[in-house]
């Protein structure tokens, strides 16, 4: 290789030789040329923001199955683009390294978790729902009339949830098993 | 939301935030709008830019107030009073033939109907209302009824004169909120006070709108929907319901907490607002409940038509005629089933099981300490979230195990705590805070074990019929009846646009298809039969539906509409979908006169045409077709009973309604009452200080301040801030926010600091009779001392989003809060207590 051309390569010689200020494309290294920003090539899937109810329109990026970015989505006529610091936190509450990633187990009186198989904690799971329903189901009340519920397992939350599961929550447990306490954050 | 609900006829936001930038005038109390929903309030600014005038009410000077013209503090829990006052100064100017939009208070809400005689209100019985039981606690509404004539027909005077037309039962029951007692209950002067007024007067208009905005600082309270009431009273005074600009935005802080309403995790109604069936005699059948619950006139007359949608979408084949629809598969409420009650249940030993999904009452719920010694009661609990949060790990890190008060191997409870999808690791619809209705995709799937509620809940369901198809007990006959067809995907999961159109509803025998549906049914499930909407629906078991007013999301053409992204014109149609039926500005049939034409040029958006029926900016709230001079048919039902002027389609009436006659608990209009916990007594009514229909949870755990108790002589009231959300299990755990918002501190007045000898960034302790609480002491001229009843009050704000978990540590403020009952929704209050204010940490 002519020397010319591998000095030509060096940002510093280009500066030299052909002036700039060393911030543009005189200081590019064969590394610089080859970057890309990380969205490049990443797919976009439309979302909505998970934290207040203003509902401001989400784009989450995502390549090999994994969210490099999320930004406000431009088109929203709600938010225009704009995210607040919570919903521009957004890519950190996807990554960040406290998420749970297996189901922890805590034996009563323990002092400590332990990890428990998902389909192992699904199986306990319907076996204490199943045992407590058993033991405490009112058919009917003192007048006699009919109740066919229980009292004694109760659920709490939805409004962080989508109305998809919230149906089904409720057609399962009010539905079908007969649970009536069953609260959420709306009681405004 | 029964105080937007009863009177307007539904419980939802009547207008959309985009539209805010319309107004010429913009209402901003018991919100926080700039610092808790910051996206949102652009549209504030866009209307200030346009001109607008924008108020807010508030005890902290924000950044809300920062951009306001007018900022108001004032003592927290005294909101009704200065509504109140208002209402007293719009009705004066209707008195002086000088109000504005007359003809809307005349045509388009109940002022003119005549209440009966008997009816006595808090003027005449030292701050109750006629029907008071001492000995049950509770009212027998029969007085608050409107006079009939012989056809049965509510009896009016349009002229607004009779003394007992509703207008004059009004400005008698106002009368005593005058500007004086604002300034006195309040703490707000004179001079504000008609400042505010002349305000919303002057832009309340033909040609102006005014439109308020609320959060729970006017909801948690134990008068919360009565303060709504008074709200939604004066808009209508005002003539803003219906029309650009104007309207009531409540403003909420879950994603979907307007979807969790309407498709409720709530035990007194089943989706799309039908009460839930109570214990009661004559609430056995789907008739007797119909009869109960169902209205004659206006939109209810079709209630039976949606439950038995909902029994055939719940039980499929196993519902028919025979059997009643499978009604009485439903488990019966006969007591308060909501968190507060049944976690009262739970301390006294009265529950088994418990599952937390996206939630966190171990720091978020009311006296949290109390909480947190409840689930220590339980056999087990399955808490599903993105991280440990406090309410899962309450067993090892709550405050009693860190202080040694309590120990792991006292506590009993069997923990499962699963690892929970993120928003963008499923696909599914929130609703939000205006009734959008916004598909979001799946991008990525979740980590590890992580699993969406939505799969949870079918693998759950799967298990249990199983098992109850193995059992012949009677009690697992609605398990067995189950219709639970999802298709799955192959992560187990159920196909979520699936359930979407399980709760837009379908046909249950199919009709002859076109080849459109065809190819839709090809890809959609059930594709091919699904709705177009409630009408519909019908009560002879030919249709399903999992939710009536979401009927038209999915529609026989197989497009999901919650996943529309084509905005287009001011309010956005094109993106997402509104209920019902993609309406934007609810009950807008208000936004024409009477004779259907425009209010005026500049406020046009839905009016009559004779080519064209009901046209405009917005999908018309009326029957497209049914024109302004349509007259009322006496004694029919559903919408034929209304004229072609009556725009609030849901109530019998066809008309809002400024006095409730029934649907709720504590009187037909709202009236001031002072905080369970209060620094004053009542300076409305003397003999009455507080809520006679609030209680106090009775527990050695729930302690209460006596009245004006001087041990406590301070006001303390809670706050979000920007950074944080809620119980913090989405903002904790990580560092952008923390770094943002590291420390829980106290706002306080100067005075207050320079009295106790603080500095900024020093420590105080706050305490109530339920705990103490340390934070650093953020003394600073927001927070105003405000001189009421004669006496300088202080009032100290806290944010309450710590707890032990997270990257920021701090003490639970929701500690210190009592647990309470709001009579109509048994929400708490924990926007104006008594605190006191010491220098120096906690023991």
């Amino acid at each position: 290789m002519p020397l010319l051309s591998l000095l030509d390569r060096w940002p510093l010689w280009r500066q030299l030789t052909r002036g700039g200020d060393g911030t543009g494309p005189e200081a590019y290294s064969a590394r610089t040329e080859a970057l890309q920003p990380r969205t490049d090539g990443a797919k976009v899937a439309r979302s909505v923001c998970p934290y207040c109810a203003v509902g401001c329109g989400q784009r989450i990026l995502h390549k090999k199955g994994r969210v490099v970015a999320v930004e406000g989505d431009p088109e929203s006529p709600i938010n225009a683009g704009k995210l607040c610091p919570k919903g521009a936190a957004t890519f950190e509450l996807l990554t960040h390294s406290h998420r749970l990633e297996k189901v922890l187990y805590r034996a009563p009186k323990a002092a400590q978790w332990r990890e428990m198989p998902l389909e192992e904690a699904m199986d306990r799971v319907v076996e204490r729902l199943w045992e407590s329903r058993k033991r405490t189901f009112e058919e009917k009340d003192e007048q006699g009339r009919r109740l066919g519920r229980t009292t004694a397992v109760a659920h709490l939350g939805g409004a962080t949830l989508d109305n998809e599961e919230n149906y089904l929550i409720r057609k399962l447990f009010t539905g079908g098993l007969g649970l009536v306490a069953v609260s959420n954050q709306a009681r405004t | 939301m029964p105080g937007l609900g009863t009177t307007l006829g539904r419980g939802g936001a009547t207008t959309a935030l985009p539209d805010l930038a319309r107004a010429n005038c913009v209402l901003i109390q018991g919100s926080s709008m700039a610092e808790a929903h910051p996206v949102g309030f652009r549209f504030v600014v866009q209307a200030k830019e346009r001109g607008a005038f924008i108020i807010h009410v508030d005890p902290r000077y924000s950044r809300t107030s920062a951009l306001a013209d007018l900022w108001i503090p004032l003592r927290a829990g005294s909101d009704l009073v200065l509504l109140g006052a208002l209402i007293r100064q719009v009705i004066q100017r209707q008195r002086e033939g000088r109000l504005a939009m007359v003809e809307y208070l005349r045509c388009y809400t109940n002022a003119s109907f005549l209440v009966l005689e008997d009816f006595q209100g808090p003027e005449e019985l030292d701050g109750l209302f006629s029907g008071w039981d001492p000995e049950s606690g509770a009212y027998d509404a029969s007085t608050w009824a409107y006079q009939r004539g012989e056809d049965g027909e509510p009896l009016r005077d349009e002229t607004l004169e009779d003394p007992q037309c509703v207008l004059r039962v009004m400005e008698r029951h106002f009368a005593r909120y005058t500007p004086e007692r604002v300034e006195r209950a309040c703490g707000v002067p004179p001079k504000s006070f008609h400042r505010l007024a002349e305000a919303l007067l002057a832009n309340s208009t033909p040609e102006r709108t005014s439109a308020f905005c609320y959060a729970v600082g006017w909801t948690h309270h134990s008068k919360g929907v009565q303060v709504i009431r008074a709200a939604a009273i004066l808009q209508l005074l005002l003539g803003n319901i219906g029309r650009p600009g104007g309207g009531i935005l409540a403003l909420r802080g879950h994603a979907s907490i307007q979807g969790s309403t309407d498709i409720p995790t709530l035990f007194d109604i089943l989706p799309g607002y039908l009460p839930s069936p109570e214990a009661v005699e004559g609430e056995d059948t789907v008739a007797s409940y119909v009869a109960r619950h169902g209205r004659r006139g206006g939109w209810w007359c079709h209630m039976e038509a949606y439950l038995v949608s909902l029994m055939k979408a719940w039980y499929g084949e196993a519902a028919s005629a025979e059997n009643d629809w499978g009604f009485g598969w439903l488990p019966r409420r006969d007591r308060d089933h909501s968190h507060l009650a049944y976690f009262l249940e739970m301390l006294d030993g009265g529950l088994e099981g418990l599952f937390v999904m996206g939630q966190n009452p171990a720091v978020g719920g009311q006296n949290a300490k109390l909480e947190r010694r409840a689930l220590g009661r339980l056999k087990w609990m399955v808490v599903r979230d993105l991280v440990e949060i406090e309410t899962a790990s309450f067993w090892k890190d709550s405050p009693e195990v860190l202080s040694g008060e309590l120990a792991p191997e006292d506590i009993e409870t069997e923990v499962f705590l699963f690892p929970a999808a993120a928003h963008a690791e499923k696909a599914g619809t929130f609703t939000q805070t205006m009734r959008w209705l916004q598909w979001r995709e799946k991008a990525v799937d979740p980590p590890g074990e992580a699993r969406s509620e939505l799969w949870f809940i079918h693998q759950l369901a799967k298990r249990l019929i199983a098992r109850a198809k193995e059992s012949e007990d009677p009690r697992d006959e609605a398990l067995r009846a189950l219709d639970w067809w999802y298709p799955e995907l192959p992560d187990g999961e159920p196909d979520p646009e699936s359930v979407l159109a399980e709760i837009n509803g379908y046909r249950v025998s199919p009709q002859p298809k076109s080849e459109e549906v065809e190819k839709a049914a090809a890809v959609h499930p059930r594709g091919g039969s699904q709705l177009a909407g409630f009408a519909e629906l019908a009560a002879d078991g030919s249709t399903a539906c999992g939710c009536w007013i979401y009927s038209g999301v999915f529609g026989p053409d197989g497009v999901n509409r919650g996943a529309r992204r084509q905005a287009r014109g001011p309010l956005g149609q094109g993106w997402g979908w509104a209920w019902p039926a993609d309406r934007r500005i609810l009950y807008n049939r208000a936004s024409a006169r009477p004779d259907g034409s425009p209010w005026s040029e500049e406020k046009a958006l839905v009016w009559w045409s004779e080519e064209d029926g009901w046209t405009g900016e917005d999908v018309p709230d009326f029957p497209a077709g049914k024109a302004p001079q349509t007259p009322a048919l006496v004694g029919s039902e559903g919408l034929a009973a209304h004229r072609g002027s009556d725009p609030f389609l849901m109530q019998d009436e066809g008309v809002a309604r400024l006095f409730v006659p029934q649907g709720l608990k504590d009187g037909p209009l709202p009236t001031h009452y002072e905080p369970l916990e209060s620094p004053v007594s009542n300076p409305l009514y003397r003999e009455q200080g507080e809520s006679p229909l609030a209680q106090r949870a009775e527990r050695e755990l729930n302690p209460w301040a006596e009245p004006q108790d001087p041990r406590y002589p301070h006001v303390l009231t809670t706050y979000r801030l920007t950074e944080h959300h809620t119980a913090g299990g989405m903002s904790r755990f990580l560092r952008q926010l923390v770094h943002l918002q590291p420390e829980l501190f106290a706002e306080l007045p100067e005075e207050l600091a320079e009295e106790l000898g603080v500095e900024a960034g020093g420590w105080v302790t706050v305490r109530t009779p339920r705990g103490a609480i340390e934070a650093r002491a953020l003394p600073s001229r927001r927070m105003q001392p405000l001189k009421v009843d004669g006496r300088w009050i202080y009032q100290v704000a806290l944010p309450f989003h710590w707890g032990q978990g997270g990257l920021s540590r701090g003490d639970v403020v929701n500690d210190l809060i009592p647990i309470a009952f709001e009579p109509n929704v048994r929400i708490h209050e924990a926007k104006a207590l008594l605190c006191a204010v010491e220098a120096g940490r906690r023991e």
